[in-house]
């Protein structure tokens, strides 16, 4: 990792980090890395990934509303709300 | 009178219905408790008149002869879920003044059961952690400390340690990595982390979602039994809960391991290993085979990557679960010139220095370029680590191994801080049970030579938390450890 890779992970991530926290960030993060890097070793040729141990079991649901009308509890916790809607600063781009 | 706090669920119950005492006064005795030991730092919200409004309500019940399981049973409940009018925060500041709309499945079937809730409590910032240190609360402290204020472990370190002080009778954890047998076996109680599908995660606030499940710290084995039974099962709310018949755990406490296969993994006896624990490892094998259990050595040749497979997948599961803190619909916000900096400026603010690791970490093995390398990678290591248990448990029927790599150690520790892997470290014994998601229990077997406790994990087959408890209801009883 450089520190470019560190400021556009921490852009995807939508968090900032100080210009003068970039390098102690990126040492920790090359440290973790380099921890992690002993996976390699292990021959995984042909093993299928284990996304969670019970995904055979998963099923879905029907896709229908089951409690509706709750706009008031939805919207009970909201910075900022209007009319009824989540309300979000102006942006024109 | 007795001491009211001291009694065990069990023991109540049988008080209750005899009327021996009311459930008034047990729930008064716990907030009295809480009150003389706010300096622990446990709760972080403490709800005593809706928990006197219920100890009535039980109380009503129980004169009618119509108690429950759990009623007029006062109980802690993690800050991790949602609690239907009460501030739920994950320790966090990014939520901090949240009140959820809705209540949790755990903690609604135990609300069903008849139980008294006296609070929230404390842990690491969205569980993320092994010492409640993260949170933004500041620490709990360890009520077995001594000259040096001691982490009771996390990240239901506000549960352990409230049940270790008696301030509730037992309390709700979740464990994704090890948080509910790391803190348990640092605080002297006991904890069981049951199969991953067992317990509904709906309503608890997510961490990494194929890891995250939801047990109960509490001061026995047949009291986490009670706990279990009135938690667990099948919730259409929650698609990754197995549709499961709960068995009655409290019927499989008799201590009976006669013939019982108990597994040694010889791969968790490295060099490192403290000397105390192995110690206390040997004695617990003893014991269990002097009650007629036998002793089989088994093999788990990939335990030693658990760990580094687990510090990709977790944070890549974070990285995408908490994108919804957003500024938007709930949290704090914090204002920008564009939509983008508003979320960048909120999460900046709102997210811990461990989180944010978290998330960068699990933001960067998801990346395109890396996601194979990384993630892909994991998972297929994961699939090996379960296959050892797996085939592991075609020799033994449990598996006996030490909970923690030692005891307590003080917040702010040096060691645990200069490096985030130290910390790390702490999951050591317990990471590999969540990545094949089976049941696992810690129970107190001994104090180490600084007068701490040291904890033992027994680990289950999928759904077979039954010979979990047998098998600690037996070492419990040998071991005979005098709670604080």
């Amino acid at each position: 990792m450089d520190a470019q890779t560190v400021t556009k992970i921490a852009f995807l991530s939508r968090l900032k980090i100080d210009d003068d926290k970039v390098e102690s960030t990126l040492q920790e993060f090359n440290g973790i890395l380099r921890w992690v890097d002993q996976l390699k070793e292990v021959n995984t040729e042909g093993v299928e990934p284990l996304v969670s141990v019970n995904q055979n079991s998963i099923t879905m649901r029907k896709d229908e509303v089951t409690e509706g009308n709750q706009s008031q509890a939805v919207l009970a916790n909201a910075p900022m709300k209007e009319y009824g809607y989540f309300a979000v600063p102006k942006v024109v781009e | 009178m007795t001491d009211l706090t001291k009694l065990t669920i069990a023991q109540a119950r049988a008080g209750l219905d005899k009327g021996e005492f009311s459930a008034k006064e047990l729930t008064q005795a716990y907030i009295d408790n809480m009150e003389a030991k706010r300096n622990l730092n446990a709760y972080v919200c403490e709800v005593p008149e809706k928990a006197l409004a219920q100890a009535e309500a039980a109380q009503t019940a129980i004169s009618k002869g119509e108690a429950k399981d759990l009623t007029g049973i006062p109980l802690g409940i993690k800050d991790l879920f949602c609690t239907k009018g009460i501030t739920t925060t994950a320790c966090s500041n990014i939520i901090k003044n949240f009140v959820p709309p809705y209540e949790s499945t755990v903690s609604q079937k135990l609300l069903d059961a008849g139980a008294v809730f006296l609070g929230k409590l404390n842990l690491d910032e969205f569980a993320m952690g092994s010492s409640t240190e993260t949170s933004c609360f500041g620490p709990t402290i360890n009520p077995w400390s001594k000259d040096v204020p001691l982490t009771p472990g996390g990240s239901s370190g506000g549960s352990a340690a409230a049940v270790a002080a008696d301030m509730c009778m037992a309390a709700t954890g979740t464990d994704t990595g090890g948080s509910i047998r790391q803190p348990a076996s640092l605080c002297g109680v006991t904890g069981i982390k049951p199969t991953y599908g067992r317990c509904s995660r709906y309503g608890i606030i997510a961490f990494a979602s194929s890891l995250d499940q939801a047990g109960p710290i509490a001061k026995t084995v047949e009291d986490c039994a009670i706990m279990l039974k009135n938690m667990a099962g099948y919730d259409a709310k929650d698609s990754t809960s197995e549709n499961k018949e709960v068995p009655d755990f409290t019927k499989f406490l008799n201590g009976n391991v006669k013939g019982m296969k108990i597994g040694i993994p010889q791969e968790y006896r490295n060099d490192g290993l403290n000397e105390e624990v192995a110690k206390y490892w040997d004695k617990a094998a003893a014991m269990l085979k002097d009650m007629g259990a036998e002793i089989v050595d088994i093999s788990l040749p990939h335990s030693k990557y658990a760990l580094a497979t687990y510090y990709i997948i977790m944070p890549a599961e974070t990285s995408s679960n908490l994108a919804r803190y957003d500024g938007l619909r709930y949290g704090i916000r914090v204002d920008g010139k564009t939509l983008d900096e508003m979320y960048i400026n909120s999460r900046t603010k709102g997210f811990g220095t461990e989180v944010k690791r978290r998330i960068m970490m699990g933001t960067y093995v998801l990346s395109a370029g890396y996601y194979d390398a990384y993630f892909v990678k994991a998972q297929k290591v994961r699939r090996l680590i379960r296959n050892d248990f797996i085939e592991a448990f075609k020799k033994c029927d449990v598996i006996l191994t030490p909970a923690t790599t030692g005891a307590a150690f003080p917040i702010g520790d040096k060691t645990m801080h200069e490096n985030p892997i130290n910390m790390w470290l702490n999951d050591l014994f317990t990471v590999a049970v969540s990545l094949a998601g089976l049941p696992a229990m810690s129970l107190p077997i001994g104090l180490n030579s600084q007068g701490l406790p040291l904890g033992m994990q027994i680990i289950g087959q999928p759904f077979d938390e039954q010979r979990v408890f047998e098998a600690s209801s037996a070492l419990e009883k040998q071991v005979g450890f005098v709670r604080r």
